[in-house]
C-alpha cells in the first residue's frame, strides 16, 4: 500500500511538471509582448523596457520557466534598487494587470471558491443521492418519473441560464433576497449566507442531476445482484439490505466521481462565480483571460491542476478502501 | 430421528406478468418433504424448478409475479404470512444455497461478517464475540482450512468451491429445518462438485434437515436424493423415488433424460443422445401435454388434453402421461436397462 501511494505521488508530481510546462508556454504563444501589457496604452518605451528587465521577460523562455519553477519553492525577487519587490515562496509569479503577487491574489480569492464548492458539494451529494435512492426504490412510479425529469433538466440546462433565471426571479422580480454582495463569513455571517444560498443551490441542483442518475442506476443494478438475494434469504431486514448490500455497492462509483467533481470545482466555478459576482478564483481567471494577465492564468491553472491531480490520487487510495477486490497488498 | 413433514407444498402455481404476456412458470406443483430427507427436482432450463425454489422462500417479486397455492413450513403458510413472519422464517427455518457462489457473497464484507450477520439477525441477544465463535465453529464444520485466519478474508480471496462452503455455512448457521439448494454444484468443477455433495450429505445427517436439491444433473440426483420430481414446462410430469426413476421411469421426458445419461455411460462412443426439439416457451405452452411436440409416443389425445398425475407401476411412481400403464412400464424398463 505504501509503495502504491509513493508511486502514485511520484507520477502526480511528474504530471504537474508537465502541466506547468505547457501552461507556461502560453507566454510563447501570445502574439503580443507581455512587457507591453504591464502598463496602459500610452506607455513610454523606456518604462516597458524597464519592466521587461524587472519581470524577467528579457530572458529566454526556458530560463523564464526555470525561474517560475524556482519561485514556487524559493520565492522570487523582482528588480533591484528602489523599485525592487519580492513574492515569497510559493511564488506563482507577479500579476502585471493587478500589480500584486499571484499567490496573494489566489490566497484572497480561493476562500470564496472553497466556500462555494464545499457548500454546493454537501448540498448536491445530499440532493443527488436521496433523489436517486427515492427513484430506485419507487422504480416506475411517479417519484421515479419526477426524478428522471429532474435529471434531464439538470444535465441539459446550462448554469448561466439557470443562474440568471434564479437571480432574476428571486432577487429582481420577487425581491426575496437582496442583490448578492460578498462578505467573508468571519466578518458578516448573515450577509455571507444570503449571498451564498443562491449560488449553492444553483450549483447543487444542476450537479445533483447526474448523481441522481448514478445513484438510481447503481442501486437498481445492485438490487439484481445474487448477493442481495442471499441477503433477503438470510432474513435480513430491508433496511440492512439497502444499507450494507445495495447502497454499499452503489456508492463506489459515486465516491470516485464526486472526488473528481469536487476537485474540479475548487479550481474555480467560473460561470457560477461570474453570474453571482462572487470574487472567487473562477471570476479572477475570467478577468485574467480578458486582460491577458498571463501570470494569473498560469497560477490559477496550476492550482486547479494540483487539486485535480491530488483528487485522482485520493480517489485511487479511497477506492482500495471502498472495494476490497482492488485493495493493493 | 423423527420423520415429520417439515415442508408441504400444495398446488403451487406461479404466473409472471411480462410485457409479452403472462408466463405460467409453475403450475400445480405439490409435494411433501420429511425431515432428514432429500427431494430432488430435476428438469431443463425454464422447467420451473428454480421458481419453485424461490417461491418457498417467497423471493419472487410480488408485483411481477402472482403465486397461488400454499407452502406450509412449521404450520405457517409462507405465501400468506406477513412480511415480518416470513423474514423470521427465512434463514432460520428455511435456508437457501444459490447456483453461483462467485456472485452470491457480498464482495464488500469479510466472510466472517456475512456468516455472523446471518446468525445475529435471528439471535439478536447474542454478542458479536459469541457470534464470531459460532461462525468459527461453522467454518470448521464446512471444511474451510485455517478458519481463524480466513474468517477475516474477503470472498474474492476464496476459490469457487470454498465460496460455496461459505454459502453453506451461512445457510446452516441457524440450523434450519429445510435447505433449498438451487443447482449448488453447477458452477463448480467436477471434483469439487463431489466434495460439496458429500459435505451436504454429512451436514444433513448431523442437523437432520430436509434438502430440496434442484439440478439438471441426473448424476447429482442419483448421488444425493431419495425422492425426485421431474418437471417440464412448469408442471410435475413424474414423481418417484430415485431408485424407481432409474429402474422404471414412467414418463417419456424422463426416458429422454435417462437416455442422455446412458448414452455416455454404456459405450462412451457415438453420438450423445438428445431429446429432439427445445424446451417450450412458457408464454405459449403447447396445448395438451406440454411435452407432446418432442414426444415420439404422442398421439391425438396428447395434443388436446393435459394428462393428470396418476400412479403407475409397482414402485409408487406418479406420472402425467396418456400412454397406458403397461406400455409405460415396458418402455420405461427397457430405457432403464439400456
Amino acid at each position: 500500500m505504501f509503495l502504491f501511494i509513493v508511486r502514485r505521488v511520484f507520477f502526480a508530481v511528474v504530471l504537474l511538471l508537465a502541466v506547468s510546462f505547457f501552461t507556461y508556454m502560453l507566454f510563447a504563444m501570445l502574439p503580443s509582448d507581455p512587457a507591453a501589457l504591464t502598463c496602459g496604452k500610452n506607455c513610454k518605451p523606456d518604462v516597458i523596457a524597464a519592466n521587461r528587465i524587472r519581470l524577467g521577460y528579457d530572458k529566454s523562455l526556458m530560463e523564464q520557466y526555470w525561474l517560475f519553477l524556482k519561485g514556487i519553492f524559493a520565492g522570487r525577487d523582482y528588480g533591484t534598487g528602489a523599485a525592487a519587490f519580492s513574492c515569497g515562496a510559493p511564488s506563482l509569479g507577479y500579476s502585471f494587470g493587478q500589480h500584486e503577487c499571484v499567490t496573494t491574489l489566489i490566497a484572497q480569492t480561493f476562500p470564496v471558491t472553497a466556500y462555494l464548492s464545499i457548500g454546493a458539494f454537501i448540498l448536491w451529494m445530499f440532493i443527488g443521492i436521496s433523489t436517486g435512492a427515492i427513484a430506485a426504490l419507487n422504480k416506475g412510479k411517479w417519484q421515479d418519473r419526477a426524478a428522471s425529469i429532474f435529471t434531464s433538466i439538470g444535465v441539459s440546462l446550462p448554469t448561466f441560464y439557470i443562474g440568471l433565471l434564479v437571480l432574476f426571479s428571486v432577487v429582481i422580480w420577487l425581491r426575496i433576497l437582496p442583490f448578492p454582495s460578498y462578505e467573508s463569513p468571519f466578518d458578516n455571517f448573515p450577509v455571507f449566507l444570503r449571498t451564498m444560498i443562491l449560488p449553492w443551490l444553483v450549483l447543487a441542483v444542476l450537479s445533483a442531476a447526474s448523481y441522481t442518475r448514478l445513484t438510481r442506476n447503481g442501486m437498481l443494478e445492485a438490487m439484481n445482484e445474487d448477493f442481495v438475494r442471499l441477503g433477503v434469504a438470510k432474513g435480513l431486514t430491508r433496511r440492512i439490505i439497502l444499507r450494507r448490500y445495495v447502497m454499499r455497492q452503489a456508492l463506489v462509483p459515486i465516491v470516485t466521481i464526486a472526488g473528481l467533481d469536487f476537485a474540479g470545482l475548487l479550481g474555480g466555478a467560473i460561470i457560477t462565480e461570474s453570474v453571482f459576482s462572487l470574487p472567487g478564483m473562477g471570476k479572477m481567471s475570467i478577468r485574467a483571460v480578458v486582460e491577458s494577465d498571463l501570470p494569473v492564468l498560469v497560477g490559477t491553472t496550476m492550482v486547479a491542476a494540483v487539486f485535480i491531480v491530488l483528487a485522482n490520487v485520493l480517489v485511487d487510495i479511497a477506492y482500495g478502501y471502498l472495494d476490497p477486490r482492488v485493495r493493493v497488498k | 430421528m423423527s420423520n415429520e413433514v417439515v415442508l408441504s407444498v400444495k398446488n403451487l402455481s406461479v404466473v409472471f406478468h411480462t410485457p409479452d404476456g403472462d408466463v405460467a412458470a409453475v403450475s400445480n406443483v405439490s409435494f411433501d418433504l420429511h425431515s432428514g430427507e432429500t427431494l430432488g427436482i430435476v428438469g431443463e432450463s425454464g422447467s420451473g424448478k428454480s421458481v419453485t425454489a424461490s417461491s418457498i422462500m417467497r423471493l419472487n417479486n410480488s408485483i411481477t409475479a402472482t403465486t397461488t397455492g400454499s407452502i406450509l413450513i412449521s404450520g405457517v403458510d409462507i405465501l400468506t404470512a406477513d412480511e415480518s413472519e416470513v423474514r423470521r422464517i427465512r434463514g432460520s427455518e428455511v435456508a437457501m444455497i444459490f447456483q453461483d457462489p462467485l456472485s452470491a457473497l457480498n464482495p464488500y464484507y469479510t466472510v466472517g461478517k456475512q456468516i455472523a450477520e446471518a446468525y445475529l439477525v435471528h439471535h439478536p441477544q447474542v454478542s458479536k464475540t459469541d457470534a464470531r465463535a459460532v461462525t468459527l465453529e461453522m467454518l470448521k464444520k464446512v471444511g474451510i482450512p485455517n478458519p481463524e485466519k480466513r474468517i477475516d478474508e474477503f470472498p474474492h480471496q476464496f476459490s469457487g468451491g470454498m465460496r460455496q462452503r461459505i454459502v453453506i455455512a451461512i445457510a446452516l448457521i441457524n440450523n434450519p429445518k429445510v435447505l433449498i439448494a438451487d443447482e449448488p454444484t453447477t458452477a463448480l468443477d467436477v471434483t469439487v462438485q463431489a466434495q460439496i455433495l458429500d459435505l451436504m450429505k454429512d451436514l444433513q445427517a448431523e442437523f437432520n434437515m430436509a434438502i430440496v436439491l434442484i439440478t439438471h444433473d441426473l448424476g447429482v440426483i442419483a448421488e444425493a436424493a431419495k425422492e425426485v420430481l421431474v418437471m417440464y414446462g412448469g408442471r410435475v410430469v413424474e414423481q418417484s423415488t430415485v431408485d424407481a426413476l432409474f429402474s422404471e421411469p414412467t414418463h417419456p421426458y424422463a426416458w429422454g433424460l435417462l437416455g442422455a445419461v446412458n448414452s455416455l455411460s454404456s459405450s462412451g462412443r457415438g453420438a450423445l443422445a438428445t431429446i429432439a426439439g427445445s424446451p417450450p416457451s412458457l408464454i405459449a405452452l403447447p396445448r395438451g401435454c406440454s411435452f407432446n411436440p418432442r414426444c415420439t409416443f404422442a398421439s391425438e389425445i396428447c395434443r388436446s388434453e393435459v394428462p393428470v398425475l396418476r400412479t403407475v407401476g409397482t414402485q409408487g411412481s406418479v406420472a402425467a402421461c396418456h400412454l397406458p400403464d403397461n406400455e409405460i412400464l415396458t418402455i420405461g424398463r427397457e430405457v432403464a436397462s439400456r
